[in-house]
């Protein structure tokens, strides 16, 4: 496996992967956006960034299809997410996407391996196969020695090690992140962010992390802010 | 940078000649500023006029004579005071960015425009410092850290101004 050394020497992205158009979502009758769009590059990493509620976790969710908005169009790849029957979106958030959350989400009852190997077994690998691939993405990680215990025994850090492993173990194209360093300390956290990114780098993927650290937004190569539901997107002075 | 006290510091650890220590300086604590030769043999002749060091020898050479300096017991003792000192902490309440958030409003421009350019430019810089800290080695790692960690304090009071700007803008308007 190549190892990237100088995140800044990394090719522009150029393919756009995904595009959302004039998104509005309410909850009842709390509106989460008002009016967000947002476009992702391949192999480029962008934080949805933007204090509290102002909807940037909403965003993330519609982008990747677990949320369908109330109006606007996403579209995946030349594909209209809104057009798509649960079961498609399902699988092509399977064989696509990644999914890293604040709180790993790592199942409780099987081994950190049995938990990256997961979203291959689901895709149909083999279980040797699926779990010889998984061994590779946790020594990656750096967190073999984590692979036979269960995410109970094991710390924060190491749970969202096992989560960026898992997120990246179908090869997908966007890794989804939210908040992923928001219940780890500093060295953590940081930790997290460096292996996150450089395996992304390394595999093409792009990513959309969403966070409120401008210490966890500077790993990425701009940024789109949201406020009250609605996207700014600033200059891309990080290309 | 007390320059004196540092170059006492790296004296302590070895005698050194000017040219050495000016190296060992720029490239440990520099960051990309290094010292100018009138600077450090000033420096090198305060120390020595105040007792702090002294010549420990001088070997020809094919230029002028090379000094090599060390540092005397009173040196020693200024260095351990300089250490076991606090730091005074930036007060900060003088603050560019404040008066023209201030003035903005005062004069009816849009203050936001002036908090997001600012946001983006702090974000380019704090996306510099992680590359390099990913590249480099611990001490650059914890010199980009100390950056980081106050361009993040900056962010955070632009956030929060943003969130204020209109109760702000009652406040400073006649």
């Amino acid at each position: 496996m190549k190892h990237a050394t100088d995140a800044g020497a990394r090719s522009l992205p150029s393919e756009t992967l995904l595009t959302a158009v004039d998104l509005h979502k309410s909850f009842g009758p709390t509106t989460a956006l008002a009016g967000a769009s947002m476009e992702l590059a391949a192999g480029e990493v962008v934080a949805i960034m933007g204090p509290s509620g102002s909807g940037k976790s909403t965003l993330l969710h519609c982008a990747a299809g677990i949320v369908a908005p109330d109006s606007g169009r996403i579209v995946y790849r030349g594909r209209e997410l809104s057009g798509m029957s649960d079961a498609a979106r399902s699988a092509l958030r399977r064989s696509e996407f990644g999914f890293v959350f604040q709180f790993g989400q790592l199942v409780p009852e099987l081994t950190c391996l049995e938990n990256v190997a997961l979203p291959l077994r689901l895709d149909g690998h083999r279980r040797r196969a699926a779990e010889r691939r998984a061994t590779e993405w946790l020594e990656r990680l750096e967190v073999t020695d984590v692979a036979h215990k269960r995410p109970g025994e094991i710390s924060g850090g190491q749970g969202q090690r096992v989560a960026v492993a898992r997120s990246l173990v179908t090869g997908p194209r966007v890794v989804f992140a939210d908040e992923p360093t928001g219940a780890l300390d500093s060295l953590n956290g940081e930790r997290v962010m460096t292996l996150l990114t450089e395996a992304a780098r390394e595999t093409g993927a792009a990513v959309v992390l969403v966070t409120h650290e401008p210490r966890v937004a500077a790993y990425s190569d701009r940024e789109i802010v949201v406020r009250d539901g609605r996207t700014r997107e600033m200059e891309l002075t990080g290309r | 940078m007390a320059i004196g006290q540092t170059f006492l510091g790296l004296l302590e650890s070895r005698p050194s000649h000017g040219y050495d220590l000016k190296r060992t300086y720029d490239e440990r604590f520099g960051q990309g500023r290094p010292l100018a030769y009138g600077q450090v043999y000033a420096t090198l002749s305060r120390l020595l006029k105040n007792g702090l060091i002294e010549v420990d020898g001088v070997e020809p050479g094919g230029g002028p004579e090379r000094k090599r300096y060390a540092i005397t017991d009173a040196g020693i003792t200024d260095v351990q005071r300089w250490l076991a000192q606090p730091e005074k902490p930036d007060l900060y309440l003088q603050n560019t960015l404040y008066s023209k958030v201030v003035l903005a409003l005062l004069t009816g421009r849009p203050a936001a425009e002036i908090l997001d350019t600012q946001r983006a430019e702090h974000l380019r810089l704090m996306r510099e410092l992680t590359r390099r800290k990913n590249n480099g080695g611990l001490p650059d790692h914890l010199i980009c850290d100390y950056a980081l960690f106050h361009l993040e304090a900056d962010l955070r009071w632009l956030e929060l101004t943003a969130a204020r700007l209109d109760q702000l803008a009652q406040e400073v308007r006649p």
